[in-house]
């Protein structure tokens, strides 16, 4: 599925972020978005994950194609690592989690409750949850926070994996991943020009 | 022409702020009349005696109550349906007139209810149902005043109005089966037979139409300072976003 | 939709609170009505209904604001929502599983805090009844306040005050019901309105709830 998104402008607390951004992510590509803090990544990246409408604009093959991984991992403390993978992989038909736990080396955990994992072993679980979802195109959030260099190879390993399997991945990050066939686009360039000030509409901007 | 141009918050304040003068002049005039009239120059009730008269502010009152929810109402499903961002600032303005002009019913019916029934106060149907739509409007100003995002405000709010007046309705029918009450029917209604006399009718049509009048008078205005202060806000976080 | 159900019901036991806290209120509950207004039992007889439905509406509401806020704090709303669950149906889960950890342990807990306020013998089937037929309707009336109220950080005393004036047909018709049944009345009317507005309730009212949850996560 090739997601195609054309001309969008976003908003974030009613004041527009970025606008005319457009890009095109083909099967089996990955694309790393960079920019500054506050530019508006989360915004864009929760605008194509369909949790938020855009401004205008078209974002063509994301409905029922994306998985989103934001940056709290939605784990519930009080289930053990296998119970909330579960969870995930049957709201999404997955059969197996196996294939994650092995991905992640949660194996060893797997039995552990996730509040007594460390701040890195639960964002591999998080992590994992992406490959039990069965979705082909990836957009995540800062995957990388809190990872040691070791779960941030084992972090590549998956996405190059994916996108061998003919899948995609829109990745907003500041660290090199390793990931070198992946474009980047910085959206820095993309960045909002706020309207003229006399120019009282009707959304008071 | 048409009527969503003055939807258009530039468009609005110039024109309100040109018919402000003569609202305010108007309902002004209209109150005074009508309240002199009803309190002077009627005759006392055989019945109630003078403690009748406190129906031109307790009818008028009430009548707003329920009006200004039903405004409310439509201004919501406007901004749901249209999104014109003036018709939500105008039902978050008019709710606090609509929760004094419950309060008025309320503390008007509680004075004249003490010398007709003998108690400030009655578990009635109608009595309940105006603490219930008090306690719903309550909830409606303190669910605008808790949320920062002026758009996700006004979603919330809308849907809450509109899933409100259903429950207000059932609500309505549910105390009517659990109490019958010591309240008169209505004091003005098509079927002569159950009207209150003309000497009383004519002052209190003066009232009530000097109370729409003042509350349109207070909606457009309210409206008008809501307008600016969320003007200033967009402002603010156009500054921030700048610097 | 079973696995969000069953994860939220194995969190509500392995988390404690679920059940206990809400049953543990309405016993207090209950039991101070005695300490408050007097032992005679001719006036517990007579308020029992009311009361205890009082309790199971007080006991439904404090467990509200956990409804949605732990889902929504973890990140797991946002999760849900771009998974390929229809919100409606989320909402819907969530009103159920905190109907089974709160609403069904209130109905069966409130025979025997009857006996505690003299409920006459005839007034257990009814209050048994009208429980089960208007809990559920309390929970998902709840829902929707949750997920209004669900971004606020200090959301709980907006949620009430949101909530009770919603509550009020249904505290109404399933106290009736529960008074005439003790006092041997015909309890037909108010028993079929009691489950028509629970029905009506939980057919339209997560669409609404869903509305204001996608608003919410903008």
């Amino acid at each position: 599925m090739t997601l195609n998104v054309t001309d969008l402008s976003i908003a974030r607390g009613g004041l527009p972020v970025l606008e005319g951004l457009g890009f095109t992510l083909e099967p089996g590509r990955a694309l790393i978005l960079r920019g500054p803090n506050g530019i508006g990544k989360t915004t864009l990246l929760r605008t194509i994950a369909g949790l938020q409408p855009p401004l205008s604009g078209h974002i063509t093959g994301a409905e029922d194609q994306i998985a989103y991984a934001a940056h709290s991992d939605g784990l519930k403390p009080a289930l053990t690592v296998t119970e909330n993978l579960t969870f995930w992989a049957s709201v999404f038909g997955a059969s197996s989690i196996e294939p994650a736990l092995d991905a992640f080396q949660l194996v060893a955990l797997r039995d552990r409750p996730a509040g007594a994992l460390s701040a890195g072993q639960k964002r591999r679980l998080g992590l994992s949850r992406m490959l039990v979802t069965g979705r082909p195109i990836w957009i995540m959030d800062e995957p990388t926070v809190s990872l040691d260099t070791g779960a941030v190879a084992m972090f590549a390993d998956a996405v190059r994996a994916h996108l061998g399997q003919g899948g995609s991945a829109l990745i907003a990050t500041h660290i090199d991943l390793g990931l070198d066939e992946a474009e980047v686009l910085d959206v820095g360039v993309f960045k909002a020009r706020l309207p003229a000030l006399d120019d009282f509409d009707e959304g008071f901007l | 022409m048409s009527i969503w141009e003055y939807a258009n918050p530039k468009k609005f304040l110039s024109t309100t702020e040109r018919v402000m003068p003569a609202l305010w002049i108007l309902s002004g005039l209209l109150m005074v009349v009508g309240l002199v009239w009803g309190f002077f120059f009627t005759p006392d009730d055989y019945r109630q005696g003078s403690t009748v008269k406190i129906i031109f502010l307790h009818v008028p009152a009430a009548l707003l109550a329920i009006n200004a929810w039903f405004m409310m109402l439509v201004a919501s499903l406007v901004w749901l349906v249209r999104r014109h961002h003036v018709s939500a600032l105008a039902a978050r303005a008019a709710a606090p007139v609509g929760v004094v002009m419950t309060l008025i019913a309320l503390a008007t019916g509680a004075i004249w209810g003490q010398p007709m029934w003998g108690t400030w106060w009655a578990w009635d149907p109608r009595l309940t149902s105006f603490l219930v739509l008090f306690l719903f409007y309550l909830g409606y100003i303190a669910l605008w005043e808790a949320i920062d995002n002026p758009d996700t405000a006004a979603d919330l709010t809308s849907i809450l109005c509109l899933v409100g007046s259903v429950f207000a309705v059932l609500s309505r029918y549910a105390v009517n089966f659990w109490n019958q009450g010591l309240h008169q029917g209505a004091s003005l209604s098509l079927d002569k037979k159950e009207n209150v006399a003309d000497a009383f009718s004519n002052p209190l049509y003066v009232c009530m139409i000097g109370f729409g009048v003042f509350f349109i008078a207070m909606v457009f205005y309210r409206t008008g300072t809501e307008i600016r202060a969320r003007r200033i806000k967009a402002l603010l976080a156009r500054e921030r976003l700048e610097a | 939709m079973i696995a969000l159900l069953m994860r939220d019901l194995r969190l509500a036991v392995r988390a404690g609170g679920g059940f206990g806290l809400g049953l543990a209120f309405f016993l207090i509950v209950t039991v101070m009505v005695p300490f408050s207004v007097g032992p005679n039992s001719e006036l517990l007889t007579r308020i029992a209904p009311g009361v205890l439905w009082l309790g199971a509406l007080l006991s439904c509401l404090l467990s509200l604001d956990r409804l949605l806020a732990l889902d929504w704090e973890d990140g797991s709303l946002d999760l849900l929502a771009t998974a390929p669950l229809p919100l409606e149906g989320v909402v819907t889960i969530k009103a159920l599983a905190h109907w089974i950890t709160t609403g069904l342990p209130l109905v069966l807990a409130a025979p025997v805090l009857g006996v505690l306020l003299n409920l006459p013998t005839p007034g257990f089937f009814w209050l048994v009844i009208s429980l089960f037929l208007g809990t559920p309707a309390l929970s998902v009336i709840g829902t929707f306040g949750a997920a209004l109220t669900v971004g606020l950080k200090r959301g709980g005393l907006l949620l009430s005050l949101l909530v009770m004036p919603l509550y009020v047909p249904t505290l109404i018709f399933g106290a009736e019901v529960a008074r005439r049944g003790a006092e041997d009345m015909a309890v037909q009317t108010p028993l079929l309105m009691l489950a028509g507005i629970s029905a009506a309730v939980i057919a339209l009212l997560p669409f609404a709830s869903a509305a204001v949850l996608r608003i919410n996560l903008r």
